[in-house]
Formats: structure tokens, C-alpha cells, sequence
């Protein structure tokens, strides 16, 4: 396919399709709502089912039934209806199931704004729900890399039996730039879905429980144990990240998703100031690439951490960072955008001058 | 030697862990029979709520999927949703179904979903140990209402049947109740065409069966099949409120 013009909810949603998600259940919620829009519009083309939910709370749901048949299923939601959806996000984590999230930030807390924010970085990462689980979060910052992150997250979700979350926020969600959907195959190696209930007619009569329910304690430590083997093949192996910059940078700046976008134009502005700045972004936000600091403290003289909240990720960089370093950190919040020239001024601040 | 009755297929032989006199039993006797006996068991999709029915997945003979409470709906609606030729039903009581899921079961009405619901009625939460239902009677003490269920401020018993009856789209509503012999024959046939209609895709059907609860309600299990026929009969009218084919 040529490259294409399209809105970032737009390209996820198209994605999501050329990855072979036949199945979505969603609720409307400003700013994501072209992706719901877009699947009930392309999804019957493809014999697919497009369902809209009476509530976010039964959305998750219907995703868990179906990802449960062994459906590759979407959902997508902003803040607020994410929150609603964390119950069943948890059982879903806890059945081991497979499917796909999206959440486009909208700023918080309680009914917030519509703008964009990334607030829900913690929600995202340590879980979210109820119990002892990860979900996988994927932070594009652009729209082919929202597209391309999407087709992986189906990837991912159906090689671990694990939810994934595209975590973006309302300005990847709206903005408008050119994407390219490749033809899409499966990752080699992805495991049948034997587990799935389509009936014991099909399994020569084996019975194909979908479950989170362990009363004996012992059990349940056993079934997370294993769940959390699952989570250390993910640290080892799915961590993605990008260095821009770094290699002679004096502050390195820590940014994802549209924060990081802005960063990027106010390096370039510092280099043109002749200040040495550099990018560290992570692309998981779980697995947190902290592998990638250690080369990056040993040069640089400060981290700045840059997000829209009022600073959550700036904990998992504490923890990459452990002390070795000053870390700065510069947040907006409440559906401001951070412009470069702001987070210019803070560098120019933390190196003494402009030129410095 | 002579068969004169077995167990249904349709019911695997994981020893049951209700009460004694509880009629989870019975009515879970009654829905294996159905399935077997239209012979889809091995297309079903068993879909289990949370409430003293939470292990029905090791008990019926099929595929199921266990919900969070009151969700059962939802989750059915996405697996019929992808293989709309599984048979697909829940298994709900009073507080999963009438109270916290009261969303999710009156939308899958409201959509028509093709899929069967068995809602048990016993008036009161089971498993937690016997508190206030929104199906508790009036001037019933529960747990959580020890001096009676007060109709002002705590409310009287909520009809599902009469309420979702009046969607358009369902295509099967009956109240039936399993406290005699005659009343257990009558349950079973509007059990199994409940069923029937979801195999001919006639759309959302639900069957409420009215069922006991000894250990909550403090009564011994004869009594407490009295009990359900001279106290919840009445709050609870027995009889087909909706049938697209026209039956009652």
C-alpha cells in the first residue's frame, strides 16, 4: 500500500485491521473516536464485527469472551473509560488472554479534559487493575509508528497471552501524517490458540476452561509465578527504546510518545545554541528499557525527564538513573502541550545560559 | 440389566459443592439435559458468573469461560459474537444478574444477543453468606437487612422477567420454579426451548428459575421448598411473559 495520509486514530485503526483483528468492542470517548468509527465502517468489509457496548464495562468484557474464543480483538477507550475498563483488564491479564488496548490520554484526574496528556503512565505500567500483573505498553510517537506498533502489539499479545496497550495520547490521536501499512504477516513461531472455547467437538472433547479463579492459595502463587516467568522473557526480550543524539550529549533528555516529539525539535534548537543535548525514549514502557541508561549515565552530566503530568515515568528513570546522575524534571499538565522553546529554557537553565 | 435413569451427559463427574437442598443442582440437571438432549453439547460455551454458581464451569460438560460478576452477558456476548454457531448461555444469580449486571443483561436483551440466559432466583446473595438481593422480599431478613427487607429505603423485590419483557428484540422470557415435580417438568421444557430458539437464531432468550437457599434462609430444605412456593410464587408470578412464536 502507498503511503497515506491519515489521522493517528485513523492509522491505528487501519492497522489493527491489516493485522488481521476481525473483532472490536468499544465505547464513544473524545479524543479516540474515530477509531471506533473507523471499525464500524471497515470492519463489516472484511467480515469482520464492529459492537458498540453500553459501557466501557461491558466493552472489556465482551473483548475478554471473544479473546477467549481465540479472536484477535481491539479495543480502545481514553482515560477515563480506561479506568472504568481496569476490572477486566485484570481478569484478562489473570485468564491469559490475548488482545489489544488503546488508550488515547486525555488529561485527568476525574472527567479532566479532552487534551492531550500522558498521566496515565502509572496506571499503564505497574498494572493498573486489581492483583499482581503487567499489561505490555507500546508508546508511539509517530503515526507509522503507531501503525507499526499496533500490528506488533497482536504479535505480542497472541505470543505471550497478554494484553497489550498502545498507550498515546490525543495528539498522536488527531494529528494528521503520512503512513504506510505494509502487507502484515504474524511473527513466525506464534502459538495455536488450543486453549480457546469453540467447543469440545473441536477438541476431541477436551473442555476448554477460560479462568482467573484459584481459591487454594498455593495454586494461585503457582499461576502467577508462572505468569511472572512470562513477564521476565518480556524484560529480557522486548524491551525497544531509541538513542538520538546521546553520544556526546551533556543532558539527556527522557521523553515518550508526543512529549518526545517536542524534544526532538528543542534539541535541535539547543545544537544550533551549541548545547549538547541528547534523547533517550523509550518506545515499552513495560519493560521499561532501563538496560539503555547504564552507557548513556556514564556521559552525560544530568537526565531532564520531560511528560505531560506532572512527572510519573520520572520514576522508572529514578530507578534506571539510581542516583548516578541529577535528574530534572520538567512536566505540563491538565491538556498542555509543552512547547520547544519551553523545554529549551530548561536546559539553558540546568547548563548555566544560553551557549553555555 | 435395565437402564432406568443416568446422569446427563451434559454434566461431567466433578462432585457438586452446593448446600444440601439447594436447587442449583437440579437446575444445572435441567440445562445438561437440554443441551445433551438437542444435541449441541459439544458446540456449547458455557459462561459462568460469580456467586455460589462461580464452579459451573467444572460441572457442565462443555467449554466455558468464567466472568467477573455481574459481566456474564458481555463476555457471552463476545464469544457468540465470533462463532455465532457455538451455543452460548450464562448462568447467573439474582445479585450477579439483578443487581451489579444489571447493565450488561438488560443491553444484551436490548441488542437481541442469541444467546440463552439461566438466572437463578433465591432472594438473596448466596455465597457471601446470605445478605440483601434486590430480589430479597419484603420484610425478609437478610444479613444485611436483620430487621426484614424494608420497601422504603431498601426497596421491593425487582421482575426481571416483567422488565425485560417489555424489549423488543428478546425472543423468549419464562419464570419457572423447580419446588415440585409438575413445576420441575414445566421448567425443563421452557429451559430446553429457550435453547431450541438460539439453535434456530431467534435471538435472546431467558428463563428465571425460582431456587432455594436452606443455609440462608434458615429453613430445612423441604421448608424451604414451601417457602418458595407460598413466598416467592406470589412476589414472583410464574408463566412465559415473552414467546415470538406466540406460546405460553
Amino acid at each position: 500500500m502507498a503511503r497515506k495520509l491519515m489521522k493517528g486514530n485513523e492509522a491505528i485503526a487501519a492497522a489493527a485491521i491489516n493485522a488481521g483483528c476481525r473483532h472490536f468492542f468499544g465505547y464513544p470517548i473524545t479524543p479516540q473516536n474515530e477509531i471506533p468509527e473507523y471499525m464500524s465502517r471497515e470492519l463489516p468489509k472484511v467480515g469482520g464485527v464492529y459492537l458498540q457496548a453500553e459501557s466501557e464495562v461491558a466493552a472489556i468484557n465482551m473483548v475478554y469472551g471473544a479473546a477467549g474464543a481465540g479472536a484477535r480483538v481491539l479495543t480502545s477507550s481514553s482515560s477515563p473509560g480506561i479506568s472504568l475498563m481496569q476490572e477486566g483488564i485484570s481478569y484478562i491479564a489473570g485468564a491469559e488472554l490475548p488482545c489489544v488496548l488503546v488508550n488515547i490520554m486525555r488529561a485527568g484526574p476525574g472527567l479532566g479534559g479532552v487534551q492531550p496528556a500522558q498521566a496515565d503512565y502509572f496506571q499503564a505500567t505497574r498494572g493498573g487493575g486489581h492483583g499482581d500483573y503487567h499489561v505490555v505498553v507500546l508508546a508511539p510517537a509517530n503515526l507509522q509508528e503507531a501503525a507499526d506498533l499496533t500490528q506488533l502489539a497482536f504479535d505480542l499479545a497472541d505470543k505471550y497471552r497478554n494484553p497489550v496497550m498502545v498507550l498515546a495520547d490525543g495528539m498522536i490521536g488527531q494529528l494528521m501524517e503520512p503512513v504506510e501499512l505494509s502487507p502484515y504477516h504474524p511473527a513466525a513461531g506464534l502459538p495455536p490458540k488450543d486453549w480457546a472455547t469453540t467447543g469440545t467437538a473441536q477438541s476431541g472433547g477436551r473442555r476448554r476452561i477460560i479462568n482467573s479463579l484459584y481459591l487454594y492459595p498455593d495454586q494461585l502463587e503457582q499461576h502467577i509465578r508462572a505468569i511472572f516467568a512470562k513477564y521476565a522473557e518480556i524484560e529480557r526480550t522486548e524491551v525497544r527504546y531509541e538513542l538520538h543524539q546521546c553520544d556526546d550529549a551533556e543532558v539527556v533528555i527522557v521523553a515518550y510518545g508526543t512529549t518526545s516529539r517536542i524534544a526532538r525539535s528543542a534539541i535541535e534548537k539547543c545544537r544550533r545554541l551549541g548545547l549538547r543535548v541528547g534523547l533517550l525514549r523509550p518506545i515499552t514502557l513495560y519493560p521499561f528499557p532501563f538496560a539503555a541508561f547504564p552507557p548513556v549515565i556514564e556521559r552525560a552530566k544530568m537526565f531532564l525527564v520531560v511528560e505531560m503530568s506532572m512527572g510519573q515515568m520520572l520514576d522508572d528513570v529514578k530507578i534506571a538513573v539510581a542516583g548516578r546522575k541529577p535528574i530534572s524534571f520538567y512536566g505540563r499538565t491538565g491538556g498542555i502541550v509543552p512547547t520547544p522553546e519551553e523545554v529549551v529554557k530548561q536546559v539553558q537553565a540546568l547548563l548555566g545560559g544560553p551557549g553555555a | 440389566m435395565k437402564t432406568v435413569y443416568e446422569k446427563s451427559p451434559g454434566l461431567t463427574d466433578v462432585p457438586m459443592h452446593y448446600c444440601p437442598g439447594c436447587t442449583h443442582g437440579i437446575i444445572h440437571k435441567l440445562v445438561a439435559e437440554s443441551l445433551a438432549e438437542l444435541g449441541v453439547l459439544g458446540r456449547t460455551v458455557a459462561v459462568a458468573p460469580v456467586g455460589c454458581a462461580v464452579f459451573a464451569y467444572d460441572y457442565f460438560n462443555c467449554d466455558a469461560q468464567e466472568a467477573a460478576h455481574g459481566r456474564a452477558p458481555a463476555v457471552a456476548t463476545g464469544i457468540k459474537r465470533v462463532h455465532p454457531d457455538n451455543i452460548v448461555f450464562t448462568y447467573q444469580g439474582d445479585g450477579d444478574l439483578a443487581s451489579i449486571g444489571m447493565a450488561e443483561i438488560v443491553h444484551a436483551a436490548m441488542r437481541g444477543e442469541n444467546i440463552t440466559v439461566v438466572f437463578v432466583n433465591n432472594a438473596i446473595y448466596g455465597m457471601t453468606g446470605g445478605q440483601m438481593a434486590p430480589t430479597t422480599l419484603v420484610g425478609q431478613p437478610t444479613t444485611t437487612s436483620p430487621l426484614g427487607r424494608n420497601r422504603l429505603g431498601q426497596g421491593a423485590p425487582l421482575r426481571i422477567c416483567e422488565m425485560l419483557a417489555t424489549i423488543d428484540a428478546t425472543a423468549y422470557i419464562a419464570r419457572v420454579s423447580v419446588h415440585s415435580i409438575p413445576r420441575l417438568n414445566v421448567a425443563k421444557r421452557a429451559i430446553k426451548k429457550a435453547f431450541q430458539l438460539q439453535v434456530e437464531n431467534k435471538g435472546f432468550s431467558l428463563v428465571e428459575v425460582l431456587s432455594t437457599c436452606p443455609t440462608n434462609w434458615g429453613l430445612s430444605p423441604v421448608d424451604s421448598l414451601r417457602w418458595v412456593e407460598q413466598n416467592m410464587i406470589p412476589a414472583y408470578p410464574l408463566g412465559v411473559y415473552k414467546d415470538i412464536e406466540g406460546g405460553t
